[in-house]
């Protein structure tokens, strides 16, 4: 398939071919449904193969099926390039430096014809051309690591930003942002929180819930904060920088081994569990919410350690689950096994045996909590205590992501299951806190009137 | 031109300046849910639970571009507030949920609309954003998608052609707009809405609110869509040869739209009288000139109270000079409006200045500052006696986007009629609301796929949509009823009744036709509610007449006799308003009578006298005596 029919298979195919006329042709087009005058646009591969998508006159797109068109005739031809305007970025030497690194996600994005979806896009000038306010933040450098959704990022590309960062940091910048898409920005926090350590800058993650091709988009205000986050903060950690609330007033910064994406669409997705978080940040101020975070430091001095062993696995308990899932796995060469289960740590009886098998096979297992909030505690219940028994510890209050890439860290660096519990509850950036404090749980309860009292109050 | 008021202005006028309209309808359809969630529709409150604030960025258009409007739109820097009622608002319609899949029964009211436009349809539909940074939707665009594009009605003797049809979202009512915060109620927003495009056909005001009637009475046929305040609105586009086409918002009723749009008009001619002057002025856009000067220091101590106060309160005062200007400002652009207020509008609407007065000028110097300040002003902006100055004052931000704001509109003078979208105001008059958006406003929705119009969904639309109303009026004709009357009842909404009492009761076609389609409207103007009737009594009346068993003119009186007072038969009120047709001997005794009384008046002509026996004949058997045979009797007895 060439670009002169992009995204177009039979029988629509045959019908441009047909009458001669290809994508971005200025066509008349007659059918039995009447007549349409348009440029011809190409087509979503994931949409049938019957239609025709025209761009009309008024700015509306539609849809003729193929065999309704009885003739074609191109009076023109206008290929249309979809870009935001570039625009050089301006040094200001008063400013700080601040690195962004680009792994995909939409908080910069354009149209995709092929797929009828957003895909990112990414260059200074293209930042400056869309968010020029980044220019009173900061001195803005990117560098494209990755152009992947989030989803696709893999131990190779944690690997690969680790790498990165090390070198930003050594050559001198004051901050780190890093784009992300949102759905594993919180995986990916937690094992550069593991990877890079003892960081002396502001590494900050942002992306966005609302693609940026849209007026109402959170990226440009996400980007913001975190800009001035990584260039003015004095918090020296790898953090989540999104939106506080839905409304378009505060972003908070997420310690990233504490936090985790709450809903699938809501601007206000990211929540630290268990804990609060470290600061909110708007865009003339950070405003800690807490005093135990690492400072910005004027040394050079990151340790990047990047080990890591792909062979592990999250297994999320549910009743009646039979043991030969975790014998699969163990099969399959696995060499660690996260369980999300249930209330304190628990799974059924019939798993104890392949357990048991996994455990003798020297497989490391840690039990982490599927109610995502609160510590697994396994002395309470029996069950508790004839699993660890069996060789699987607690991961005391590490979020099951997180204890996953922390598994995987662990484990790159020892197979000696001693060693690996050791490291796993030896906690490097607070991925386990000694204590839950009370308003580290707060799912309030809609409709209790004074809950919808205090809503009314503030801005959601 | 002097101005003239639309009903002294004759109709060569509209001719003479190319006046040229177009109609854009927004008819909200009757489902039960709104259009890309599950919320219930048409579900109006004004209370709320919660309250989200946003700002609106623009971005661009799916080729590339910038849309003018939303960039005037970011400079106004609102902060949007929206009001959040959880019973009739989800997470979808305040942008915190993707869409849904469209609402289905939406869209099969739509294509049957489509048919009835005689559209040519669209095979695939594709759900696009049209941008509004306004703030009136929370995504900042409208998700619109297009069902069938030129299409016609007849009209007089023509037809009007209709450009497309759209099926889209319904968006925030707006609750107050003042300086940079803007808040909105989101309940009616997302429900599902037919706009409606005609061409630009209409040549004459009165053209435009009869189209406008006919569209709105033609999506009321089918029944499904809804009605009430606010559920049909229109927009009216509005152009006159040399200029360029704006839209005015708002239009509340269909009776306003002729003054308005003649208003418009008006002001459209006024501007190209102005651009051509700049042009003898030799002020092109190229040779445009302006600048601006703070004169907060110079204007310190004036004692023209606006600014005297703006400065107390350490805010900035900027003149701007318009070279080659001079008294250009005053002219007239419309009933008590003068050019000036389009240099005021935008300021109030773009740099968020809303308190008036929020501008002056040296074109109407009078009643502000003192001719001292006015010459201090000139002075230190350097103007001669040719150029027009025009003062504001805000805060730094905001009388800086306002100076800049006057030079942008004043260099559009030199071009004519600026493409704006414009707000219809009370006395009939626009005020300037946006730019008007254009296509590069059109984004594709990447939530939604492609959705087929499939031949059954229009198979399916054709087998309930109503009988088009011209289709209707010329089967009015053919039974015989007058060419207006079958006009006016076709689009009347008591064509149904008439079609089904008319079978029954064997009725004349004309007279029942009349009744229907004069004296009804005329009863529902007096809130007597004709549905009360019931067809039955309807039917049994036309009968009656029809067998000679009542005159014509007693069918009036039964009805409101009925909608007057409690329940009963057709019969019963004929009886008891007594108006079995009268006796020979009855109509010979009131004529005879009457002639008595006649005796000795002494009258002008003998028509005055068959007036006066008419007159008191039909005091006493009104409704129950055939006019024109009473005219006939009393005519032969004159002669006699």
């Amino acid at each position: 398939m060439t670009d002169t029919y992009k995204g177009y298979r039979d029988p629509a195919l045959a019908t441009l071919k047909n009458f001669g006329v290809r994508v971005w042709s200025d066509v008349e087009v007659e059918s039995t449904r009447g007549s349409f005058i348009g440029i011809i646009l190409p087509r979503s591969e994931t949409a049938d193969a019957s239609h025709v998508v025209l761009k009309l006159r008024n700015g509306y797109n539609v849809g003729l099926r193929h065999d309704t068109i009885t003739a074609m005739r191109e009076a023109g031809y206008k290929e249309a390039h979809y870009k935001i305007p570039e625009k050089q970025f301006p040094f200001d030497p008063g400013k700080p430096k601040v690195k962004l690194l680009g792994t995909g996600g939409t908080i910069a994005s354009r149209l995709d014809y092929r797929t009828g979806a957003v895909i990112p896009a990414f260059s200074p000038g293209e930042l400056y051309g869309s968010v020029p306010e980044l220019a009173d933040v900061c001195n803005l450098e990117t560098e494209k690591l990755y152009g992947v959704f989030s989803e696709n990022m893999a131990p190779e590309q944690w690997i690969g930003t680790a790498k990165a960062i090390g070198r930003e940091i050594e050559k001198g910048v004051d901050g780190i942002v890093i784009g992300h898409g949102t759905d594993t920005m919180a995986h990916t926090a937690a094992i550069l929180s593991f990877m890079v350590q003892d960081s002396p800058v502001p590494i900050v993650m942002v992306g966005s819930q609302r693609s940026s091709d849209r007026p109402s988009s959170d990226a440009a205000m996400n980007l913001i904060h975190a800009a001035f986050t990584a260039g003015y903060s004095d918090i020296a950690e790898v953090m989540i920088c999104m939106f506080g609330p839905t409304s378009d007033q505060y972003g908070l910064l997420h310690r990233g081994t504490r936090v985790r994406k709450m809903h699938s669409s809501y601007r206000s997705t990211f929540r630290t569990i268990s804990d609060i978080p470290i600061a909110m940040v708007d865009r003339k101020k950070v405003t800690p919410l807490r005093q135990d975070y690492k400072r910005r430091r004027k040394d050079r001095n990151v340790k990047i350690d990047t080990a890591f062993e792909e062979k592990v696995s999250i297994v999320y308990y549910y009743p009646n689950m039979s043991p030969d899932i975790i014998d699969a796995l163990v099969d399959n060469g696995y060499r660690g096994i996260v369980i999300a289960g249930t209330g304190l740590g628990h799974v059924n009886k019939p798993l104890y045996p392949a357990l048991a098998r996994a455990h003798k096979k020297g497989v490391a297992m840690c039990m982490a909590v599927q109610t995502i909030w609160g510590f697994a505690q396994m002395y309470v219940y029996e069950t508790g205590r004839e699993i660890m028994e069996l060789g699987v510890f607690p991961a005391s209050n590490m979020l099951t992501e997180v204890a996953y890439v922390k598994l995987g860290w662990t484990l790159g660096h020892t197979r000696d299951l001693a060693e690996v519990e050791r490291i796993m509850l030896t906690p490097i950036n607070g991925e386990i806190t000694e204590r839950e404090p009370h308003n580290g749980y707060l799912v309030l309860q809609g409709g209790i009137p004074e809950v919808e009292a205090f809503i009314k109050s503030y801005r959601k | 031109m002097k101005y003239t008021p639309f009903l002294e202005t004759p109709a060569s006028f509209y001719e003479e300046v190319g006046f040229m309209s177009g109609l854009e309808i927004h008819q909200q359809l009757l489902t039960k849910k709104k259009l890309f969630c599950r919320c219930p529709a048409g579900i109006y409150s004004r209370k709320w639970d919660a309250e989200i604030l946003r700002h609106m960025r623009p971005t661009l258009s799916e080729l590339g571009e910038y849309d003018g409007t939303a960039l005037m739109e970011f400079k106004t820097r609102k902060e949007i507030i929206y009001h959040i009622n959880k019973e009739t608002v989800c997470t979808y319609e305040f942008d915190d949920t993707p869409p849904f899949e469209i609402n289905e029964e939406a869209l099969d009211i739509a294509a049957g609309m489509a048919l009835l436009l005689n559209l040519n349809m669209v095979s695939e539909l594709h759900i696009s954003r049209k941008q509004y940074l306004d703030g009136s939707i929370p995504t900042g665009f409208q998700r619109t998608t297009i069902l069938g594009v030129d299409g016609w009605i007849p009209y007089g003797d023509g037809k009007i052609r209709i450009r497309q049809l759209g099926l889209e979202e319904d968006a925030c009512r707006e609750i107050s707009d003042e300086g940079h915060v803007r808040t909105y109620i989101t309940d009616r927003l997302g429900m599902p809405l037919i706009e409606t495009v005609t061409y630009p056909d209409m040549k004459r005001p009165h053209d435009v609110a009869a189209v406008a009637e006919i569209l709105r009475r033609l999506a009321r046929a089918t029944g499904r869509v809804r009605t009430g305040p606010g559920a049909a609105r229109e927009d009216v586009n509005v152009s006159v040869r040399g200029g360029t086409r704006c839209e005015i918002k708002g239009v509340s009723s269909i009776k306003r739209i002729p003054a308005l749009v003649h208003n418009e008009a008006f002001r459209q001619v006024a501007l190209l009288e102005i651009r051509d002057e700049l042009s003898r002025r030799g002020i092109t856009p190229e040779r445009f000139s302006s600048s601006e000067t703070d004169l907060t220091e110079k204007l310190g101590k004036t004692k023209y109270l606006p600014i005297f106060q703006a400065v107390e309160q350490g805010k900035r005062v900027i003149g701007v000079v318009l070279r080659g200007f001079d008294g250009l400002l005053r002219h007239s652009t419309g009933p008590g409006r003068s050019f000036f207020q389009e240099f005021s509008d935008r300021v109030r609407v773009v740099a968020c200045l809303d308190m008036l007065p929020n501008a002056v000028t040296t074109d109407l110097p009078d009643g502000n500052l003192s001719p001292e300040s006015w010459k201090a002003a000139r002075n230190a902006l350097g103007a001669g006696s040719s150029d027009a100055v025009v003062i504001v004052w805000g805060s730094r931000e905001d009388a800086a986007t306002a100076a800049s704001e006057i030079a942008l509109r004043a260099r559009d003078a030199t071009k004519g009629v600026p493409n704006e979208t414009r707000q219809a105001m009370h006395d009939g008059t626009t005020g300037f609301e946006r730019v008007l958006p254009g296509p590069d406003r059109m984004y594709p929705d990447t939530d939604l796929p492609p959705k087929a119009l499939a031949d059954e969904r229009v198979d399916r639309a054709r087998a309930w949509i109503p009988e088009a109303p011209w289709a209707r009026a010329g089967r009015y004709r053919e039974m015989g009823v007058p060419a207006e009357i079958a006009g006016k009842l076709a689009i009347s909404p008591y064509s149904k009744v008439f079609d089904v009492v008319q079978a029954r009761s064997a009725a004349d076609p004309g007279f029942a036709a009349r009744i229907f389609a004069e004296r009804f409207p005329y009863l529902k103007r007096h809130k007597l509610d004709t549905s009360a009737l019931g067809e039955d009594l309807l039917v049994k009346l036309f009968s009656m007449v029809r067998k000679k068993a009542i005159h014509k003119d007693a069918v009036m009186k039964v009805i409101i006799r009925c909608l007057c007072g409690c329940g009963g038969t057709a019969e019963d009120f004929v009886k008891e308003l007594n108006l079995h047709p009268a006796s020979e001997g009855e109509i010979e005794a009131a004529l005879a009578g009457a002639r008595d009384e006649a005796t000795g008046v002494r009258f002008q002509s003998p028509a005055a006298e068959r007036r006066y026996l008419m007159g008191r004949i039909m005091s006493v058997l009104r409704g129950r005596v055939d006019g024109a045979d009473l005219a006939m009797r009393i005519a032969g007895g004159s002669q006699t």
